[in-house]
């Protein structure tokens, strides 16, 4: 019962770390957003894993914690979505995405933004 | 046995955490992401936590799916002079420097875990039985932490806000992302008349049965919002102008009947969103019966997307 928690938090501890990764090093925004999606994902699985150590009264984990995870994911799609439209709406305005502060094929009118 | 198969989910989940970030197309990067979400689900199972994999599976990896493929195909251009910006070989290795020391940090935190570990299901399994509901998620959700759920709906809302306030002043008000032809003899067309049905049917249990077994409105208004986007996108239906009352009445009612109940509490009740004796049923259903709906429409139109078409006339260059 422990071992899955034990090990699925582990798992939880390099999703992050591949997360904060890819966030640091991928310049486009789109994959910066997967990026921190896995970073969150593995978050919650975190979470979920000590959710699954307060085993107990019959059932598979604690219910607080894996109802606050419900929340939680909800919210996560709630950003992401936001950050979507957000860059969508740059690309249509600027015809670029990039965050770079001089970007590479002109892009003045990202600049105006800032 | 059960643990060759935590270890293979473990492996797959991280093999494709690792895909996302070194696919050279974001487009597949996305796929892989999807794929993510779904082994991710089955990592939930695992953990004892069905309700949180039918989150995973509809919403963290179905409709965010959704929402970045589509952002994916309309960034494609934007692809190769991205690639030119690589950030420094010195970035690279604190960027590798950071991810480790976050993972080693969390793996110590994992392994140090207090024993045993503090739990409030005792707690919840003392107080259910005043709730009437047996799924102790559904209790939690709409019981013990309703103000939670009150102001997630809210900020599902808001979100749908926020993109809708993006639009430009000639789509103000207007339809939601780009208008879908209808091939009628298309696979497409096809599919979507076969698999809604099913889809609703399914969508309507999983939302009925969160009472008592795992399930619930977000997991079931997320299917129905699925259901409703794979009519968009097969051009069968269109999306609603933007502007229209009844839109706003069916995305407002969910929320404002949650509040309506929550103030309710304060007088029959002592408190806010607290449930009279032997009310708490009832009202319960109430709630999840009005939210139901009012989810399923906000959560599919921010998929949809910011308005693009069919403003209010005279919006624009005025």
């Amino acid at each position: 019962m422990t071992d899955a928690a034990t090990l699925f938090g582990l798992c939880s501890a390099l999703l992050v770390g591949v997360g904060v990764y890819a966030l640091i090093v991928n310049p486009q925004p789109l994959r910066k957003l997967v990026a921190f999606n896995v970073v969150g994902s593995g978050v919650f699985l975190l979470f979920g894993a000590i959710a699954r150590r307060g085993a107990g009264a019959g059932w598979g984990g604690d219910p607080v914690p894996q109802a606050l995870l419900i929340t939680g994911l909800v919210v996560a799609f709630c950003a992401s979505a936001l950050a979507i439209a957000l860059l969508l709406r740059l690309f249509a305005e600027s015809g670029d995405a990039s965050l770079a502060p001089d970007p590479i094929p002109s892009a003045d009118a990202a600049a105006e933004d800032h | 046995m059960m643990l060759a198969l935590d270890l293979t989910l473990a492996a797959l989940v991280v093999v494709l955490a690792l895909w996302t970030v070194v696919a050279r197309q974001t487009f597949s990067a996305v796929v892989g992401f999807v794929a993510y979400g779904l082994v991710l689900a089955l990592v939930w199972v695992r953990l004892q936590a069905v309700d949180v994999a039918l989150t995973e599976a509809a919403l963290g990896s179905g409709l965010t799916g959704a929402l970045l493929l589509a952002a994916a195909t309309r960034l494609r251009k934007t692809e190769s002079p991205a690639r030119l910006e690589r950030p420094s070989r010195l970035i690279h290795s604190v960027a590798a420097l950071v991810a480790a020391g976050v993972t080693a940090a969390l793996a110590i935190a994992v392994l140090t875990l207090p024993n045993p570990a503090p739990t409030l299901a005792p707690d919840t399994a003392a107080n259910i039985e005043s709730t009437g509901v047996h799924n102790p998620l559904t209790a939690v959700l709409l019981a013990f932490r309703a103000m939670d759920t009150l102001l997630e709906a809210i900020v599902v809302l808001f979100a749908l806000i926020g993109v809708w306030s993006l639009a430009p002043d000639r789509a103000w008000g207007g339809r939601s992302g780009p208008h879908h032809p209808l091939d009628p003899d298309g696979i497409l067309a096809f599919l979507t008349r076969l698999l809604t049905p099913i889809g609703i049917i399914v969508a309507m249990y999983i939302f009925w049965i969160g009472a008592d077994d795992p399930g619930g409105k977000f997991q079931g208004a997320a299917l129905l919002a699925a259901m409703w986007l794979l009519t968009l996108y097969a051009g069968i239906s269109d999306a609603p102008r933007t502007h229209g009352w009844g839109l706003r009445l069916a995305l407002v009612a969910g929320p404002a009947v949650f509040i309506a109940i929550g103030f309710a509490g304060v007088i029959t009740a002592g408190a806010f969103l607290g449930y009279p004796e032997g009310l708490a049923k009832p009202l319960i259903v109430v709630i999840e019966w009005a939210l139901f709906p009012s989810l399923a429409v906000a959560l599919a139109l921010i998929v949809a997307g910011v308005p693009e078409r069919d403003g209010i006339p005279g919006r624009d260059g005025s």
